[in-house]
């Protein structure tokens, strides 16, 4: 089995980031970066998919400026075989990013596409569910198992009201919840082999593919600041303070 | 501008969601409203009831009653051409579904929107819920998911007519094999008016118990952090935040939870916050409006016998 996996590089998870005073975008300079938590997870399954399967090759894809080279190296020191960057300055839409996945696709033919569900930095949501699309192919997202079957995948996927599995045939796209595994760290010697790895840097012209934006970002803006309370001194008065609210809910 | 609101239902019942939709849209022209599966009759009728609502269509046979993704954008695609604004509930479905009907269609969906600012400028949260982005678009459709909570829902109205909607068959090459429902008695999570929030430090299931005990004493759903459904006291579909349901209650009482930043992104809509909390400086602490430090195994308990003697109940 051949699996493609596609990782983002995004401000790290734990940096509470900043939005520039004069309304144009996030600060991004000078701020710690890191592989998206879900493309981890992503990483993860490939791996362990073939650890179970014996027999498979993983590719991982980013598409990014140069420096995204590091979490292709991350995801090469987890397990993955051979990396390609799709290099790009610009900050591209979810379709375009989709569309140079499909480009991937077309010459890798995986049998299995591996993506986070979202990335943490613009929360589309979006790219699996693109890219199922423009090639065809079933897709099975927020996935919370995974297992190889003889027909496919059987892939257990979290909603609103629980839990539902569903079975694919492959080739499909899969994206990945943060309850599908626990990604590993690379021991030392893996992060030093992973150097040695494949790594292809391709700039996104190659691709033919057209990147104009469809959406324009009028504003970015801070949300709206919380107050601090005030610290009560009994449950007695926790229990007022409550029955006066609902007693407010129920006058509306 | 004609408007389609793809309905969201669960066994047989249309989801309070969907009226917080079409009351969102109504303005920007009549809505026809979509409802796809099977035993959808009574769905049916809820939704034609709502005001702004011009037609109700219901979409039965093949594999819709599974709701898999590419059957539904089938018929989605297909009925794409007569509507400006195309949009779903920014839940599992509309998440699952507006993105691969975007792509089929070559468009780009803006998704999460919790406002709109006219015919074609949306708002969304980025990073979280650190930042806000308005994002405004000249394509030809509106392919939209909408966060419920951020809007009031539509009133009730005349009762539109209902019809059938004409479609190829459809089916999925994918196949549901097994589903596990979490079982529940307390209001919709997404659009609950009290939430009761429990964290990891609660323990276990059982004490999790606890929690919902105070959740019904106060008419309220129960939620719960990541910590806590990833150590197996909470199930998945209660996680709220960034990875989980977007809630704005009018009353969120957290209950031993930090506030790390991926919590809060699912409850910045929340009109008032109570915390209970062991650590006065948890972030959580901070920015709720009404905080009582202690240990939660001895307040929740005293304050569900409080509540009931100030004969609190909803
Ligand atoms: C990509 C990503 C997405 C995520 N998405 C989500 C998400 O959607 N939702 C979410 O919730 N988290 C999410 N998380 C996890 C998040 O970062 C936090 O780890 C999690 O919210 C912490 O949960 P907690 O508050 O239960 O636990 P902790 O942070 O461990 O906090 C426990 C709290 O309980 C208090 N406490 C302990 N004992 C008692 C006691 N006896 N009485 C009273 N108080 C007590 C402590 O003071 C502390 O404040 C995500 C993380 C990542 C990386
Ligand atoms: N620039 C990118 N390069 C590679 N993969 C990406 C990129 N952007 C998004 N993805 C993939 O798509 C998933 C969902 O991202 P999004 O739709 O942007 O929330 C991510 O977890 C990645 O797996």
């Amino acid at each position: 089995m051949k699996i493609l996996v596609a990782v983002k590089r995004v401000v790290d998870h734990n940096v509470r980031i900043r939005v520039r005073p004069d309304g144009s975008g996030v600060e991004t300079a000078g701020v710690r970066m890191s592989m998206n938590p879900f493309c981890k997870h992503a990483v993860e399954a490939a791996v362990q998919l073939a650890e179970a399967g014996g027999d498979a090759e993983i590719v991982v894809v980013s598409v990014g400026p140069k420096p995204a080279t590091d979490v292709i190296l991350t995801a090469l020191a987890m397990g993955a075989q051979r990396g390609v960057l799709i290099q790009t300055e610009a900050e591209l839409e979810t379709l375009a990013i989709a569309k140079l996945l499909a480009k991937v696709v077309a010459e890798e033919q995986p049998d299995l596409v591996l993506l986070g569900k979202q990335a943490v930095d613009d929360d589309s949501n979006h790219v699996g569910q693109m890219l199922a699309a423009l090639l065809d192919w079933p897709q099975a997202t927020f996935a919370s198992a995974i297992t190889r079957t003889a027909e496919g995948l059987e892939v257990t996927r979290e909603v609103d009201w629980g839990r539902v599995t569903v079975a694919l045939p492959l080739p499909a796209v899969v994206t990945a919840d943060l309850r599908l595994n626990t990604p590993r760290n690379a021991a030392l010697p893996m992060v030093m082999k992973a150097r040695s790895k494949p790594l292809a840097v391709r700039p996104v012209e190659d691709f033919g593919v057209d990147l104009t934006p469809r959406l324009r970002i009028e504003a970015i803006s801070p949300p709206s600041e919380r107050a601090a309370g005030r610290t009560l001194g009994s449950v007695g008065e926790l229990a007022r303070v409550i029955a006066d609210d609902v007693a407010d809910l129920e006058a509306l | 501008m004609t408007v389609l609101v793809l309905a969201e239902h669960d066994l047989g019942t249309l989801s309070p969601s969907t009226a917080r939709l079409v009351g969102a849209v109504a303005a920007l022209g009549p809505v026809d409203l979509l409802v796809l599966g099977e035993g959808v009759d009574q769905v049916a009728l809820d939704g034609a009831r709502l005001a702004g609502v011009a037609r109700v269509l219901v979409g039965q046979g093949g594999d819709l009653a599974a709701g898999l993704p590419d059957s539904t954008v089938a018929v989605l695609a297909g009925l794409a051409p007569n509507y400006s604004y195309i949009l779903a509930s920014a839940g599992a479905t509309g998440r699952d579904v507006m993105p691969r009907l975007a792509a089929k269609l070559d468009l780009m969906p803006i998704t999460d929107v919790v406002a709109i600012g006219g015919a074609n400028r949306f708002v969304r949260p980025i990073y979280a819920g650190n930042a806000l982005q308005t994002v405004v678009s000249d394509q030809l459709r509106h392919l939209l998911t909408l966060r419920p909570s951020a809007f009031r829902p539509a009133a009730l109205g005349e009762a539109a007519p209902i019809e059938p909607l004409a479609h190829a068959p459809v089916a999925s090459v994918a196949r549901i094999i097994a589903a596990h429902r979490t079982p529940s008695d307390s209001p919709d999570l997404s659009t609950a008016q009290i939430v009761v929030g429990g964290g990891v430090s609660v323990g276990s299931a059982e004490g999790f118990k606890l929690i919902e005990q105070l959740g019904k004493a106060l008419g309220a759903a129960v939620g719960a952090t990541r910590a806590a459904v990833d150590a197996g006291y909470a199930p998945n579909d209660w996680q709220v935040g960034q990875t989980g349901k977007i809630i704005a209650p009018d009353l969120y009482i957290a209950v031993g939870i930090s506030g790390a930043l991926q919590h809060l992104a699912g409850i910045q809509g929340a009109k008032r916050i109570v915390a209970i909390n062991s650590d006065p400086e948890a972030p959580l602490v901070k920015l709720a409006d009404a905080v009582l430090i202690g240990d939660l195994f001895a307040i929740v308990p005293q304050l569900i016998a409080e509540l009931d003697r100030l004969g609190v109940r909803r």
